[in-house]
């Protein structure tokens, strides 16, 4: 296609121009769409009446335009999905010096979306990965204190085998502790252990007005409430007191099963969740008909001391994504292949074993840079949870939505969540979050505006920290805590001095420039 | 091992007492800020895994008059010392130096004489108790005069030469000398500057460093690659050197 382009032929679609612009921040595909023009870039073909109608065109030169990183010549901060900004990170191991007048702070850059991005008018965001000493740790109740930007591998590498292990963990270890509060992560054993927002003794935070002020859930309840989830954006996470649980051993017991579709899923789902304080489960859903939603269950729990290995888990090797890894192999029929090996990979109705800690938490972590895989347009994650009010049968109309709208995804995750956290902007709630990596094409606004009116009309939400393209005016349909948040916010911090690109983009900040700021 | 350590809060001094403390090692933590020195100490301590407590004391390269107290100090506190590391020092891009002369010479005074002194009275404190190991960071910089890093790279090239001199000089009486030469590491140190090819981490220059301290070897860059870049870079001739942006 692209040998095509090059001479000039326009064999699928005519150029759309662009095709996406929110109130205020543009994505700017032409970058991809520059070099091969009137085709898209990457993937499967692109039906006409998949094209988005060209809206106002987005000057080209729009400095603020988010837009994948390999078009942006230059330093550049960007999410995981790879789609960012121009900008830098100030770094240093002085976090109460260098969050002094800054207006946001960024972990490790896991968020998917414009979480950690600055705002317009901005192009630098504080880094506080080097700041990542622990500060304190009673072996007696396990309660950690640390600076906010100490990662989760190196917690784990610290404390695994010692005994301790954290309260509640994300799907990737690659993250800060302060992203981790930002974010308030949920894990596998959300329908028993909560978000980490319910684990956290005391935060120390710099708000807009420079000082820096410890709150618990006793003290400053209102800032502590809405720091837990709130992206950052009630003032720089200085340190955190995180209560640390004992494990019996540092291996998980797992017992997994495959199933074979969507409805018999969510009856194991919920079986389980009685019987494991953790599951989680990949469905292929790009298979329809009877095979919808099929996929495997995993639930697991720490090993006993007899069950488990006497010796530590070993230090996993990694391998590293190439930077070259072309976006046209994630295509319709690799995507497919994959679902299916990985499906019949697990060959028997039910396995049950000792695993490695990482291989049950964290098997994307063996890949390092696993996101390149989508090539250089990026990806976005959508994540959403339905209620339960929304009855059984939200999942598998999602999963028929999602298959009739072409939204193919290699990877989707499932799990049930509990009930909703202390955090005003916090993510889950009870019922079932799905979870998937869309690959970025000309029609995944469209496909996401798509989604979301879905997940409105069944009364669940999105997850912040992975959101790229959700409209300002849809995520207040479906999260209404928004404006309890902002009061909270505007009560610290009244200009709103403190913003990302994502809080301009869906919160209705203004943008920001260097005047005001 | 009894370690005294001046520079562990920040950057490769904190990534290689770190390292350190987690194989088991004894610090006594030297530094300007206490209330950084304790936070290192306290992170120090967790990661040992044991109650060893990681003592500091004030220790600060600006003014000389208190390297013996202090280290006075920490001998005390250690009873026989194995190593003293010097990771500390100051740095700013060559523009940010010309601009302001004052910070020049302060830069140039901590990095060269007053390191000089301080090791000095670590050397004689060393030998007194009949050896041991001195590990200094000096720089690529120092091994030849380059553009960005003329002031910066004048103070440490003064530093190299001496702690070659005291590697020729002592080795012989039991002090080992271990001059490590980093290469761009990504520090706070290099936060605002651009990272070059090679550019080494933290950690992975301290692996390095830990090795040749253990063995005694008397010079090390740090990554490993630096020895060949530098070694290209002092053998091109003037009119390239004139040229060149590095």
């Amino acid at each position: 296609m692209r040998i095509f382009a090059r001479r000039g032929w326009s064999l699928l679609v005519p150029d759309g121009g662009p095709w996406y612009t929110a109130p205020t921040h543009r994505f700017d595909p032409a970058g991809a769409g520059a070099r091969c023009p009137g085709l898209p870039c990457t993937g499967r073909r692109i039906r006409i009446d998949e094209r988005v109608p060209m809206n106002a065109p987005v000057p080209a030169n729009d400095p603020h335009a988010l837009r994948p990183v390999a078009d942006i010549d230059g330093d550049s901060l960007a999410g995981w999905g790879r789609i960012g900004v121009p900008g830098r990170e100030v770094l240093g191991e002085r976090l109460d010096r260098i969050t002094e007048g800054a207006t946001l702070s960024r972990g490790l850059g896991r968020s998917y979306g414009d979480s950690s991005l600055p705002a317009p008018g901005r192009s630098e965001v504080v880094g506080t990965t080097l700041a990542d000493r622990i500060l304190g740790f009673d072996t007696d109740t396990g309660l950690l204190r640390a600076e906010a930007g100490l990662s989760l591998v190196e917690m784990n590498r610290i404390f695994l085998r010692r005994g301790w292990f954290t309260p509640v963990t994300p799907g990737t270890q690659y993250v800060t502790l302060g992203g981790m509060v930002a974010s308030d992560v949920h894990g596998k054993n959300h329908h028993v252990a909560g978000c980490v927002g319910e684990h956290i003794a005391e935060l120390k935070i710099r708000v807009a007005d420079g000082r820096v002020i410890t709150c618990s859930p006793e003290v400053e309840t209102d800032l502590f409430d809405a720091t837990i989830g709130g992206m950052g954006l009630t003032g720089h996470i200085l340190e955190v007191a995180l209560r640390m649980d004992a494990i019996p051993s540092p291996w998980i017991h797992q017992t997994s099963y495959r199933v074979p579709n969507i409805d018999a899923y969510m009856d194991a789902l919920k079986a389980s969740a009685e019987e494991f304080p953790m599951t989680v489960g990949w469905i292929d859903c790009i298979s329809g008909g009877r095979n919808l939603g099929r996929g495997i269950l995993n639930c697991g729990r720490w090993a006993t001391p007899g069950e488990a290995p006497s010796r530590p888990p070993p230090v996993k090797g990694r391998i590293t994504m190439p930077s070259f890894f072309p976006g046209w192999m994630l295509n319709a029929l690799t995507m497919r292949a994959f679902n299916e090996l990985y499906y019949w990979k697990h060959l028997p109705k039910k396995k049950v074993g000792i695993v490695h800690p990482d291989t049950f938490f964290y098997p994307l972590d063996a890949i390092l840079q696993w996101n390149r895989m989508y090539g250089r347009r990026g990806f976005t994650q959508y994540q959403c949870v339905l209620p339960n009010s929304a009855g059984r049968g939200a999942a598998r109309r999602f999963l028929e939505l999602l298959t009739r709208e072409g939204g193919a995804s290699f990877l989707c995750v499932i799990k049930d969540c509990g009930p909703e956290g202390r955090g005003v902007l916090s993510f889950p709630r009870d019922g079932i979050s799905i979870a998937l990596d869309i690959p970025v094409r000309r029609n995944t606004q469209q496909l996401v505006d798509t989604l979301n009116a879905f997940v409105i009309d069944e009364g669940g939400r999105i997850y912040l920290t992975k959101d790229t393209f959700t409209r300002a005016e849809d995520f207040a349909k479906m999260d209404p805590r928004i404006e309890r948040f902002q009061a909270i916010r505007k009560a610290w911090d009244p200009d709103l001095r403190i913003r990302s690109a994502q809080s301009v983009r869906m919160f209705g900040d203004p943008p920001l420039d260097e005047t005001t700021a | 091992m009894n370690v005294v350590f001046l520079g562990a809060t920040r950057g490769m001094g904190r990534s290689l007492s770190r390292l350190m403390a987690e194989r088991g090692d004894t610090l006594y933590l030297l530094g300007r800020t206490p209330d950084q020195l304790e936070a290192s100490a306290a992170d120090l301590r967790v990661r040992s895994g044991s109650d060893a407590n990681v003592g500091f004391g004030h220790c600060d390269l600006e003014d000389p008059s208190g390297f013996a107290g202090a280290l006075d100090d920490a001998f005390a506190a250690l009873g026989r010392v194995d190593a003293i590391v010097v990771t500390a020092g100051l740095f700013d891009v060559q523009e940010a130096l010309e601009a302001d002369l004052e910070w020049a010479r302060k830069v140039v005074t901590v990095n060269l004489p007053n390191t000089i002194v301080f090791c000095e009275e670590a050397r004689t404190r060393l030998m007194a108790q009949g050896g041991g190991t001195l590990c200094v960071f000096s720089s690529v910089a120092g091994d030849r005069g380059r553009k960005p890093v003329g002031i910066y790279g004048a103070s440490k090239a003064g530093l190299t030469h001496y702690l070659d001199s005291l590697d020729f000089r002592y080795r012989a009486e039991g002090l080992k000398t271990v001059l490590v030469k980093p290469g761009f590491v990504k520090t706070g140190m290099t936060a605002n500057l651009k990272p070059p090819p090679f550019a080494g981490e933290p950690d992975q220059v301290a692996r390095i460093v830990l090795k040749a301290i253990d063995r005694g070897t008397p010079c090390v860059y740090a990554p490993g690659i630096w020895r060949w870049i530098m070694l290209t870079i002092q053998h091109l001739p003037r009119f390239m050197m004139r040229r060149a942006g590095f």
